[in-house]
């Protein structure tokens, strides 16, 4: 500090004291820590271990305490909505599945019920198909919500709990590999149905993993409940509560963190789930506490659900009777993987030339859809997810947009994080849950 | 055989008399006027050598719906009408279509109905669940819709808003003050079809890198593409391959 004129100093037993006799009180406060006023700027991402994805955040610092926060996203677009337009309406199956990849069974479900809305035929879906998507998309939950908490997990320090996390969405994927023929990007779900039944062998999978799962869940609780560090990290951070949340469009387990029990299965329900029992587990603090706890309880509610739609499986069609809809492929594994079965191949090529002729026309043209528009919305594990689909009587989408929640619920991250430290921009983002293959499309 | 247009007939079937209702001089034209899948070999049809390509499917209005409406549209419209003045000036249609209600407003006062919407008692739509945009080309002469769907939490309501702009003239005021959940979903509108949300407090693409040229959604915006070479043969870009309409 220079010394000045009106501020003079004097050594007692206490320490040093200044005496002010006027002037600016700023001036000398300022004197002892220049760093204090200093605004940086920090650029966070793309590239980032804990950004969860190719998320860029661009910061102004004062110290530790963040002022403004930007998140910049668009690293992982892809095009998908322009790139529907090119295919016909079943090849959309293929392409929206890699959106989400975290929630393929979500954004084919959505697609698919979009579709049959459009073609009219919401009603004729069978029992068996509509149950199967329900025990994939309740899986498919809790899968998501497992890596939640690895990459959430890891992002604040606990390395532990991103292993176990990973391990057990292994086992989820090992039951979609045995029903779909694949881990991720499955294409699965399909307008009119589901590509294919499920097996028995899948069945015995599933009940062992609802018969493991309870302990599991014991583990990470046990594991990280309980511990300073996690909840020192995680309690009163990034607080939103419910206006905020309604304001800035945040939905799914956000929303219920705030205390809002608005879960769009029990608020407008879709397939059926009127039907099913659970409930809609939410949590007062509106922090990322409260959404690991929110995140927890819906990993348990949806083994109920998943144990109901297992119960209800019986015996059925999976796909539409209508056969200019439905693929009349009976797909089989053979010795160069998933393809057509050897006994329909038979029938197209040594039996019936209709036959041929009608797989022909539908797999290369497709079927042609009533000109119109439709918005169907479902709750994916991040919130509402909305497909809006246009159809111009064609046999390919006119326009598909897709309401992704990891894209709008990135909007509440400056919310979250101005006036907060840091570190806590890391559990405030983690807490959101983007996925930014969703968040870009 | 006389050609059927001044153009050369490049790589359709010739054809001796010029289809009903055709103008290209393809065996046909596309049923909605939209780029997608101009085909391999020059062709500009639809690829369809059977001879009934010549066929023209006439695209069908988009008819207004009488009153009742059934379900709760009726009481959202009656809500709406009884809680904005300006209800028949600003609403230039209202249709029904597979169970969802939409209400075709005009842009400049799109920013007043959603006001109303979200605060009057009767209609409460507390949430913006989406913003996106359509392109019609060909279709309207004011071809870039926007479309908003409104959720209302408090009675489970939901309710589609439209609004139609043309390419020369694409602005209609921001929600954002309203929703400001609208902010990157009006800036995806932007970005992707080049409509302009005056009053946004920053539209600035999202998307697409900052210095990118044009508007990839619009339907006159090309897919592009290149070739992939698959066990020796040439594949085209799915925009570039003959395909079916």
């Amino acid at each position: 500090m220079t010394t000045s004129n009106y501020a003079s100093e004097r050594e007692t037993d206490e320490g040093r004291v200044f005496t002010v006799t006027g002037g600016d009180w700023d001036t000398i406060v300022s004197g002892t820590d220049p760093i204090n006023d200093e605004r940086i700027v920090v650029n966070m991402g793309p590239q980032h271990p804990s950004t969860h994805g190719v998320l860029r955040l661009i910061l102004e610092l004062e110290g530790e305490t963040v002022r403004e926060a930007r998140s910049v996203v668009g690293y992982l677009h892809t095009g998908i909505e322009k790139n529907l337009e090119y295919r016909n309406w079943v090849q959309g199956s293929t392409f929206v599945t890699r959106m989400d990849y975290l929630a393929p069974i979500f954004n084919e479900t959505a697609y698919a019920l979009a579709v049959e809305k459009l073609l009219g035929i919401t009603d004729d879906i069978t029992e068996r198909a509509t149950t199967i998507r329900v025990l994939m998309m309740e899986l498919n939950r809790i899968s998501s919500h497992l890596v939640w908490l690895a990459t959430t997990g890891m992002e604040l320090g606990a390395i532990s709990i991103m292993l176990y996390g990973f391990r057990e969405r292994e086992y989820i994927l090992d039951i979609f590999e045995t029903i779909t023929g694949l881990r991720m990007n499955h294409a699965y779900v399909r307008p009119g149905g589901v590509a294919q039944d499920v097996p028995d062998d899948a069945v015995v999978k599933i009940r062992e993993f609802l018969k493991m799962m309870p302990k599991k869940l014991k583990e990470y609780e046990d594991l990280l409940s309980g511990q300073p560090i996690w909840t020192e990290r995680t309690k009163n951070v990034a607080v939103l509560d419910v206006t905020g949340c309604v304001a800035l469009g945040i939905t799914g387990p956000v929303l219920r963190s705030a205390g809002l029990a608005w879960d769009l299965r029990k608020a407008m329900p879709y397939c059926g789930y009127e039907t099913y029992e659970f409930d809609v587990p939410t949590h007062p603090d509106g922090d990322v506490w409260g959404r690991y706890q929110v995140r927890l309880a819906e990993i348990r509610e949806s083994m109920k659900l998943v144990e109901q739609a297992l119960d209800r499986l019986r015996p059925g069609p999976v796909m539409v009777a209508d056969r200019k809809i439905a693929w009349p492929a009976q797909l089989a594994i053979g010795v160069d993987g998933m393809g057509n079965s050897l006994e329909h191949v038979a029938k197209i090529m040594g039996q019936s030339m209709e036959s041929l002729i009608h797989h022909f026309k539908l797999v290369t043209e497709g079927f042609r859809v009533p000109p119109g528009q439709v918005y169907v919305a479902i709750e994916a594990p991040r919130g509402e997810l909305g497909v809006h689909a246009v159809s111009d009587g064609g046999t390919r989408p006119y326009r598909v947009h897709y309401r992704e929640p990891s894209f709008v619920n990135l909007q509440a991250l400056p919310a979250m994080a101005e006036g907060g430290l840091i570190a806590d921009v890391i559990a405030g983002g983690a807490s959101l849950d983007p996925v930014m293959g969703g968040c870009d499309r | 055989m006389t050609s059927p247009t001044d153009k050369p007939n490049d790589g359709g079937v010739p054809l001796p008399v010029v289809p009903a209702g055709a103008s290209s001089g393809a065996p046909a034209e596309f049923p909605p006027a939209s780029p997608a899948g101009r085909g391999m070999f020059g062709n500009q049809g639809t690829g369809d050598v059977s001879g009934y390509g010549g066929l023209v499917r006439q695209r069908q209005p988009i008819e207004e719906a009488s009153r009742p409406y059934g379900g709760y549209f009726d009481e959202v419209r009656d809500a709406l009408e009884e809680a904005y003045p300006a209800f028949n000036d600003a609403i230039e249609k209202v249709v029904v279509d597979r169970g969802e209600l939409t209400l075709h407003v005009r842009p400049e006062r799109i920013a007043e109905v959603c006001q109303v919407m979200r605060d009057d008692l009767a209609l409460r739509f507390e949430l913006c669940s989406s913003v996106s945009g359509v392109d019609y080309l060909g279709a309207d002469e004011r071809r870039l819709h926007v479309v908003y769907l409104l959720t209302s939490m408090t009675y489970r309501r939901r309710v589609r808003l439209e609004a139609a702009v043309s390419v020369e003239a694409p602005h209609l005021p921001s929600v954002t003050a309203i929703y400001p959940t609208a902010d990157w979903q009006e800036r995806e509108a932007y970005d992707m079809f080049g409509i302009v949300f005056d009053g946004h407090p920053s539209l600035t693409r999202i998307l697409m890198p900052d210095d990118w040229e044009g508007h990839p959604q619009r339907k006159d915006y090309p897919l592009g593409g290149i070739p992939v070479e698959y066990k020796g043969a040439e594949i085209q870009p799915p925009n570039e391959r003959r395909s079916y309409q």
